[in-house]
This record gives C-alpha cells, sequence and structure tokens, in this order.
C-alpha cells in the first residue's frame, strides 16, 4: 500500500453501493435511458474487482455520457468534447496505481475524438475505455453521429445522411486496442462481466456499449434479441486470432444496422505489452509511481547544475 | 564605427554543419574571456537554403546583435546541387556569400570557399568590395578539408582561417575539439585547423581587425533562452512534458527530452497539441508537475484544454515560441504578434499568467515563476517567447544555475491535511470550496488518495465539483476564481520582473517586451553615451499587467515609444487596454519583416520622434500616438 495514497491496493471487499453518491443528483438521463444501464454494470465490476472509489479515476467527456460521474461515486474527471483520453492516459501514466477508466458518447470517442481514440489505441496505454453508443447526438437533440446508419434523418442530416456509419470495432482492432468488445445496456450481466475482463486487461480494453436511446433514436425492444458470439454456435471464432476477429467485427457491424444485435468479446492479444511496460524497458519511464516522489520527503531532487558542466 | 568587437558570420546551406561550428566558435571566444552573443537565421528547410549564424564577442555585456557585421565566413551552400532548385530560389550556390553582403561594414573582412563559390556568379561584387574596403580572402576550404580528412571538415578549416586573420589563439579551439571528437576524426580535423591557420598567415593581411580581449571574474556557460526554460522546468520539479514538434517550440521540447529519463521523468510526443495539453493537465491531475507548449498554430489547438485547465483549477504550464504568422507564416523568423493570441484564447473570461522574459536568465527566472504560482494558485501559466530567444546563446556566470530545487505541489493536501479539511455531509472532499479560503485557492487533493474524492470538472461545479448552475454558487466560483488574479498580482509586485534602464530622468521613454528588449537596452545605452536622455522600460509580466509599474514610467516622461515585432501595435494595445488614457503619449516603432531588430533603428526611430517624426530608413514603421 502506498504511503501518500492509501488507498490505492487497499484489499478489502467493497460494495457497489460505495460507488453511489451520498446525495445522488437528479439523473438527467430520460426514463429508458440504456446510460443507465453502463453505469450499473461498472458500479458492479468496480466493486466485484474490490476497488476502492478513491483509487478509481473515471474520466469523461461531454454530452448524457459524460454525465456518467456525476452519478458514480470516486476521482472524476468531466474532461471537454472528445478530450477524456488523452487526460486519462496520462493521469495513469503519473500514477500507474490509479485505475484508471475513460467513458464518453459515440460522437465523442468516434468523432471529435477520433484521433486520440486511434492513438491510444495504438499505444495500448493500461486502460479501459467505455464508448456509449446510441448511434445519436443525444444531448443537443437526435443529430446525426458518426455510428448514425446511412439514410439517417435528423435536422442537421434533412435529406438522410450520405455517410456510411464508422466501424467502431473494426477500427479499434487496426488501430492497435488489444481488448476489443461490444455489449449491451439490454444485457447488463454480459456488460458486468466485460468491463470486468477490460479493466483486469493489461493494454488498452476497448468497450463499445449499445446504450438505447429512447428519446431520439431506438428504444431498449430494439436491442433485443440480442446474440453473445460468444454463446452462439453460429459465430466459431478465436479471439485471439486478428484476422477471424477482423471478420467477425465487419459481419456485427453490417448485423447493428440490419436489425441483429451481435454482442461479446472479438479480440484479445495478452502478449504484447501495455504502453507503460515498452516504456519502462526503454528506460523512459520510473518503475516507481511518479506521483510518489511528490510525497516523498527524502527524495534527492536533481536539479540542472547537476549537468551545467557540458556549457561551459 | 569601432570595431571593439568581433561580429562573426558563419554562412552556408542548411545541413552544412553551421550550427555546430558557430556553438563552437561562441565557447571558444568565451573561454577566451569574452562576452558572447548569437543570432541565428535559417530557412525551413532540411538541406539547402541560405542560413547563417552571428557570432557577437566582445569584452563587456552584449544584449544584442550588433548593427551589421564584420567578418564573413562563406561556406558556400554544398547541397545546391540541382539546377531544377536554382529557378525557384535563384542561385543557391553562392547565397551564403551573395545574401550577407548588404550588412557588411565597412572594412569588413571576407572569407569564402573558392572550392565552391564563384564570385563571378555575385553581382558586381569586385566593385562592392573595393567600395566598402573589404578584405576578400578566397580560400579552397573544401580541398583543404578533403586533403586531411573529408569534405565536411571545411568548416574546420574557417575556423582556422578566422582564427588567423583575428590573431586568436587556436587553444580553446583545439579543447573544444578534443572534447567533442577523438581518434583518427580529432586528429584529421587538427591538421585541417592548422593547416588553414597557416596558409592564412602565409598570406599577405590587409585588414584590421582583430579579437578583442576579455577576462571572466567567474567561469561562464554559454546557454540558450530554451535552456533557461527547461532547466527551470528541471529545478522546479516538473517531470512531465507532452508535445508535438513545432518549430521554435521543439527546442524546449528537445533538451527536456533528453533530460527526463535520466531522472525518472517522462516525456510524450504524441497525436497533436490538443492531446499535449490534455495530457499536461492529467499528470498535472494526477500529481505530477507537467508542462506542455507550441508554436503559434499548435498553441491554438491547446486553446480547448487552457480553458479546462483555467475552469478545474489544475496548475498547468505551457510555452508558446513565437513565430511569424498568420497560418503558417515564416516558421523561422521571429515575430512578437501572438500576444493576444495567449492573452485572449479559449472561451470564456481568462484566468491566467503570462510571463514574456527577455534573455536566457529572464526564461530561467520566470519559468520558475511560472511553475511556482501555477502550482500555488491552481492556475495554467504561460511562459511566451519566440523563435530569437529560443536559439539565442549568451553567456552566463556558471554559478547562476546553483539553485536550490523546489518541487513541491503548491497548494496541494497530503492524507493528513485531507481529514482536516471540509467534507460535504456524504463525505466528499469539498475541493472547490468558497468560503474560507485564502486568496481565492482552494486546495485540492490527488487521485489515490483516501478521502479526497472529488469530481473535477469543466462545467461550473458545486463544492465537491459537481455540476452546477445555481446562480449564487457561480457568482461565487467566479468571485474566488477572480480573487487569485488579485493575489497573484500581488505576488508578482514583490517579485518585480520588470526592467527598467537608462537615464532615469530622461523625458523620452521606450517600452518594450519579450526578445527585443535587450537590443533596445543597447540603443538606449548608446544613446545616453552620445548625450541624448533617453530610459527603457521592459515588461515582462504580461498577465496580470503590472498597471501601477507602467503607469508611473509613462507619467515620468514626456512620449514614449513602445518597440515590437508585429504589425498591429499589439502590445502597445495591451498597454492602454490595461492603462486607460495614456494621454496620447504613446507612439510605435514597428518591425515584421522577419529579422529582429538592431540597435540602430531604435536609435534612428528616438532621434526621428524627437524631430517630429518622419520615415525611418530601416524596413521599420513608425506609427504616431493616437490623436497626432
Amino acid at each position: 500500500m502506498s504511503k501518500a495514497f492509501s488507498a490505492i491496493g487497499e484489499d478489502r471487499e467493497v460494495e457497489r453501493d460505495e460507488f453511489t453518491p451520498g446525495i445522488e443528483p437528479q439523473p438527467t438521463w430520460c426514463p429508458g435511458c440504456g446510460d443507465f444501464g453502463v453505469l450499473k454494470a461498472l458500479k458492479g465490476a468496480m466493486a466485484e474487482l474490490g476497488k476502492d472509489p478513491e483509487e478509481v479515476l473515471l474520466c469523461t467527456g461531454i454530452g448524457c455520457s459524460g454525465k456518467l460521474n456525476s452519478y458514480f461515486e470516486s476521482y472524476g474527471f468531466h474532461t471537454i468534447h472528445g478530450r477524456s483520453l488523452p487526460v486519462a492516459r496520462a493521469a495513469k501514466l503519473a500514477n500507474d496505481g490509479v485505475e484508471v477508466v475513460a467513458a464518453g458518447g459515440d460522437g465523442d470517442g468516434y468523432g471529435i475524438g477520433g484521433n486520440h481514440f486511434m492513438h491510444t489505441a495504438r499505444e495500448n496505454h493500461d486502460m479501459t475505455y467505455i464508448v456509449f453508443n446510441n448511434e445519436v447526438f443525444g444531448l443537443t437533440k437526435g443529430q446525426t453521429s458518426p455510428t448514425s446508419p446511412k439514410g439517417h434523418k435528423s435536422k442537421t442530416q434533412p435529406h438522410g445522411s450520405a455517410k456510411d456509419p464508422i466501424r467502431p470495432l473494426s477500427m479499434s482492432l487496426s488501430a492497435g486496442a488489444s481488448y476489443v468488445a461490444r455489449t449491451a445496456a439490454v444485457n447488463p450481466n454480459q456488460a458486468q462481466e466485460i468491463i470486468v475482463e477490460a479493466i483486469e486487461h493489461d493494454g488498452f480494453s476497448h468497450v463499445d456499449f449499445l446504450t438505447q436511446c429512447p428519446t431520439w433514436n431506438k428504444d431498449a425492444k430494439q436491442y433485443v434479441p440480442y446474440v453473445d458470439v460468444q454463446d452462439s454456435d453460429d459465430y466459431d471464432f478465436d479471439i485471439t486470432d486478428r484476422r477471424e476477429a477482423a471478420d467477425l467485427m465487419h459481419e456485427t457491424e453490417d448485423a447493428l444496422y440490419e436489425g441483429t444485435v451481435l454482442t461479446g468479446r472479438y479480440y484479445k492479444d495478452e502478449n504484447r505489452n501495455s504502453y507503460q511496460a515498452e516504456k519502462q524497458q526503454r528506460g523512459d519511464m520510473p518503475e516507481e509511481p511518479l506521483a510518489e516522489r511528490y510525497f516523498d520527503e527524502d527524495y534527492d531532487w536533481e536539479r540542472s547544475y547537476d549537468f551545467i558542466e557540458r556549457h561551459k | 564605427m569601432t570595431d571593439d568587437e568581433l561580429i562573426w558570420r558563419v554562412a552556408g546551406g542548411s545541413g552544412d554543419g553551421i550550427d555546430s561550428t558557430s556553438q563552437n566558435f561562441a565557447k571558444a571566444l568565451m573561454r577566451s574571456g569574452l562576452d558572447v552573443f548569437t543570432h541565428r537565421h535559417y530557412p525551413s528547410r532540411i538541406r539547402g537554403g541560405h542560413t547563417y549564424v552571428e557570432i557577437r564577442a566582445r569584452d563587456e555585456n552584449v544584449t544584442s546583435r550588433g548593427d551589421g557585421y564584420n567578418f564573413l565566413l562563406a561556406l558556400g551552400d554544398s547541397f545546391a546541387r540541382n539546377p531544377s532548385e536554382h529557378a525557384v530560389y535563384g542561385d543557391e550556390e553562392v547565397k551564403p556569400l551573395s545574401e550577407n553582403l548588404d550588412d557588411l561594414r565597412e572594412g569588413g573582412v571576407i572569407v569564402y570557399d573558392e572550392g565552391l563559390l564563384d564570385v563571378e556568379d555575385v553581382p558586381n561584387f569586385e566593385e562592392r568590395a573595393e567600395e566598402n574596403n573589404w578584405h576578400v580572402y578566397p580560400l579552397d576550404l573544401r580541398s583543404l578539408a578533403k586533403e586531411h580528412g573529408r569534405e565536411v571538415m571545411r568548416n574546420t578549416a574557417g575556423v582556422g582561417a578566422t582564427a588567423a586573420l583575428v590573431d586568436m589563439d587556436l587553444d580553446h579551439i583545439e579543447d573544444l575539439m578534443s572534447d567533442a571528437m577523438g581518434g583518427e576524426i580529432l586528429e584529421q580535423n587538427l591538421e585541417v585547423l592548422h593547416d588553414a591557420y597557416e596558409q592564412v598567415n602565409e598570406m599577405e593581411q590587409s585588414h584590421d581587425l582583430t579579437v578583442p580581449t576579455g577576462e571572466h571574474d567567474e567561469e561562464q556557460v554559454l546557454v540558450s533562452g530554451s535552456h533557461g526554460i527547461a532547466y527551470a522546468a528541471i529545478d522546479a520539479g516538473c517531470r512531465f512534458i507532452a508535445g508535438y514538434p513545432m518549430t521554435p517550440w521543439t527546442d524546449v521540447f528537445t533538451i527536456m527530452t533528453n533530460l527526463l529519463p535520466d531522472m525518472g521523468g517522462i516525456s510524450e510526443q504524441v497525436e497533436d497539441e490538443i492531446a499535449a495539453a490534455a495530457m499536461a493537465v492529467g499528470a498535472s491531475h494526477s500529481g505530477v508537475k507537467s508542462m506542455s507548449g507550441s508554436s503559434g498554430g499548435g498553441f491554438a489547438l491547446m486553446s480547448e484544454p487552457l480553458g479546462l485547465a483555467e475552469m478545474t483549477e489544475t496548475p498547468l504550464v505551457l510555452l508558446e515560441a513565437m513565430r511569424a504568422g498568420p497560418s503558417t507564416g515564416m516558421p523561422t523568423k521571429p515575430e512578437q504578434a501572438d500576444l493576444e493570441h495567449i492573452l485572449y484564447t479559449s472561451q470564456g473570461d481568462s484566468h491566467r499568467v503570462a510571463f514574456g522574459p527577455s534573455d536566457p536568465k529572464e526564461c530561467y527566472e520566470q519559468t520558475r515563476t511560472a511553475f511556482e504560482i501555477a502550482y500555488e494558485y491552481q492556475i495554467p501559466a504561460i511562459v511566451v517567447y519566440d523563435q530569437k530567444l529560443s536559439g539565442e546563446y549568451r553567456n552566463v556566470d556558471a554559478s547562476f544555475f546553483d539553485r536550490d530545487p523546489k518541487p513541491d505541489l503548491g497548494s496541494t493536501l497530503t492524507e493528513d491535511e485531507i481529514a482536516e479539511a471540509p467534507h460535504d455531509d456524504t463525505g466528499k472532499f469539498e475541493r472547490f470550496r468558497t468560503d474560507g479560503v485564502e486568496d481565492g485557492v482552494s486546495p485540492r487533493s490527488i487521485p489515490g488518495q483516501s478521502g479526497g474524492r472529488y469530481l473535477a470538472s469543466g462545467n461550473e461545479h458545486w463544492p465537491t465539483g459537481h455540476i452546477a448552475e445555481d446562480p449564487d454558487n457561480r457568482v461565487a466560483q467566479v468571485e474566488r476564481r477572480l480573487q487569485k488574479l488579485d493575489a497573484i498580482g500581488d505576488d508578482l509586485d514583490e517579485r518585480d520582473q520588470q526592467v527598467v534602464y537608462g537615464d532615469e530622468d530622461a523625458d523620452f521613454g521606450l517600452i518594450v517586451w519579450g526578445s527585443q528588449q535587450g537590443t533596445v537596452e543597447e540603443a538606449v545605452a548608446r544613446m545616453n553615451d552620445d548625450g541624448n536622455s533617453v530610459k527603457a522600460l521592459g515588461v515582462s509580466d504580461l498577465s496580470p499587467f503590472p498597471v501601477d509599474e507602467v503607469r508611473e514610467f509613462i507619467e515620468s516622461v514626456d512620449e514614449a515609444i513602445v518597440v515590437e515585432m508585429s504589425s498591429t501595435k499589439q502590445f502597445r494595445g495591451l498597454i492602454q487596454k490595461e492603462l486607460g488614457n495614456v494621454d496620447g503619449k504613446l507612439s510605435s516603432l514597428l518591425k515584421y519583416n522577419g529579422n529582429p531588430f538592431e540597435p540602430a533603428e531604435i536609435v534612428e526611430a528616438v532621434e526621428l520622434e524627437q524631430d517630429g517624426g518622419g520615415e525611418p530608413t530601416a524596413q521599420t514603421t513608425l506609427e504616431p500616438a493616437a490623436g497626432d
């Protein structure tokens, strides 16, 4: 256990209610919103993993999904639209002991923050990223989003979107994420299991979380029935095989717009080092969490005078 | 013009090793007891294109480039071999000679590599040389280098020739070469150096220029503005930097990146500047002293995370190394026209601190101040400088850097302190409490600390950090954040980062900020020596602005010229915004051709203004006071 950060690594039974704020704010989510499913699964997963709320940093973007940390008790950073990932991954580099989870919507992660998504996956930062995928911009009242189906009509696409939707799973795989899964708010047990696995995975875990938006898009019924590709005999594939994973991801992405909801684990690479491990191997990152040093009164700080010789 | 100084310009193509050659020569001059000052001019190209470095050396403090120069070593552009390039850029090969003639002083010395350059290709060269009494020494540096070693050693040959022509001892040069290389390479270079030295000494010499002599009271180090900034960051305990390459900010980024791993720090080169600044915010939030930075275009991308740091009160230090704009502008040329950009970018009322240092020592001091203020008051602090200061080397007392590190996280609590701090009824830490805080600063906790959980949000928030639009809370939070700026203003008053020099009774003033300050300082000294009475104010605190000090200065003179590298008078605008009515006392001297001011241009402007105005001869612009 860390001296400066005693919430970290503490071994104890944790109740899911510890992740519920003492005074729970009035939810800004509509009745029937899939976002409640993410909140429930995340609380359950953290309790299952025995995480202390104060060793968790939840970084969110902007949108309905960004309100997640208003209802989830932990350290939180409600950042700006699309930028939760760089804030989150740096917080993790600064203190590896903190359990860092980032979350945001599909516009946040696949649109405005797409560049950060691609590079955080590429670098394989040891963290979890949950994308609330409701196929629409909810908070700003139903505009077409990167995952909206082709032909989606909204006030900003009155003639129907001419754009094919983005392929979040395929994009994640080719960018370099080492754990990729899709789950749905309508499947709470699978959702919690997947989030547990994602957090436990040593590397960048991407969970595309289907969250129905009953106000602007579909209601829960439209995500039922769903198929868990691990449980179905129709989908026999090896989740450690990049090519097989890619094929099934492609099929899954197409199927969603044809009314078939496929979910489950799609890819997992346990052999790839996390970014932190790669940096440490190169001597570019200390073994001890950097943040600890600032609370260590005995640390002998280096100073510029130590290497001024080279300028003489 | 007296030549009690050597201003040596080494010119070649990008990639010809001009930088390293000039570094070593500047160090040799410094070790011989002289004060040195370098000025770097280069194009935005990897290979080829005319580039030069100028070293000014004399036996007294040197704060500026000179007016023109007196010794040219023209190496020729060895990369200009492509005939089609000729058509686009003109005659590249001779540019190191032809482009440098306009500001070579009368009686100046020219050494050029006749192995690469033909003076027949330089229009009117013979006539100009005769007219200006230049002393020209053609040498086949290329063959000389090849004879003993390799062609790239022609720089060494040029240095040997220079030393012979200005009666400079080779000892320091040899020492520096031995420090930098060894074995056969060293031997060959030494042979090249000596051969060139001897060949020149056998030539008939007609010029009257020798290297000055001097002595330092203590050991010196040669550092740039970028070193000043980076070393201050190290001494302030900064161990995290994130960035994206961009000229000229890359200088600091590179220095830090090379130093940090050995001291267990982290450097991150990332996908864009939004991520860079956002990462500095994330690392700082997580308890590590952090910085990021860029130049104008990259800094534009940092606008969002800068605002996030302001609203979440996350300590953050950002750098902005200005270059000529707008847009891509002139990437390798200095300008001071990002002043308004750094002060006002990002939505809402800005809550930030900004300093504009003027030389490597101020770069160090003010970067230290930036870290102290940022972490004590939980606010972004920006150090704004430019391409000139970034790569400008000067000698500084080595003991200047013998300083205590100050790595503490400012107003950050330990777990024991958190236990004593106010929490709401549900046990949530009141990170952003508005009552009972000193100077508007509500101390913070760090993720992982027991009892410290809170929400940081770019939305307006309650004391626990939860999103709030309650009007009373909004007013209380806004006023608390503003209170920090008042406290910082008082703090900065005590640090007194402004400088006044010249004749304190003078009725005529100059006001300047940033990298042009040293040039104004020299101009003021020169004018006062010549019997004119002038004084100058160098401003470093850009936000909060030192209103009283600037007002006092303006009130003490009849008129003042604001000197800046900007075509829209941004600094003068800032003074007028902060001070209100300044009685039509301010006029402007502006330069925006990509080159920094020379002292003579300042002198000319003052004389013109004292005579009632007029057109400057140089590429500068005099703009009258409002209402004139």
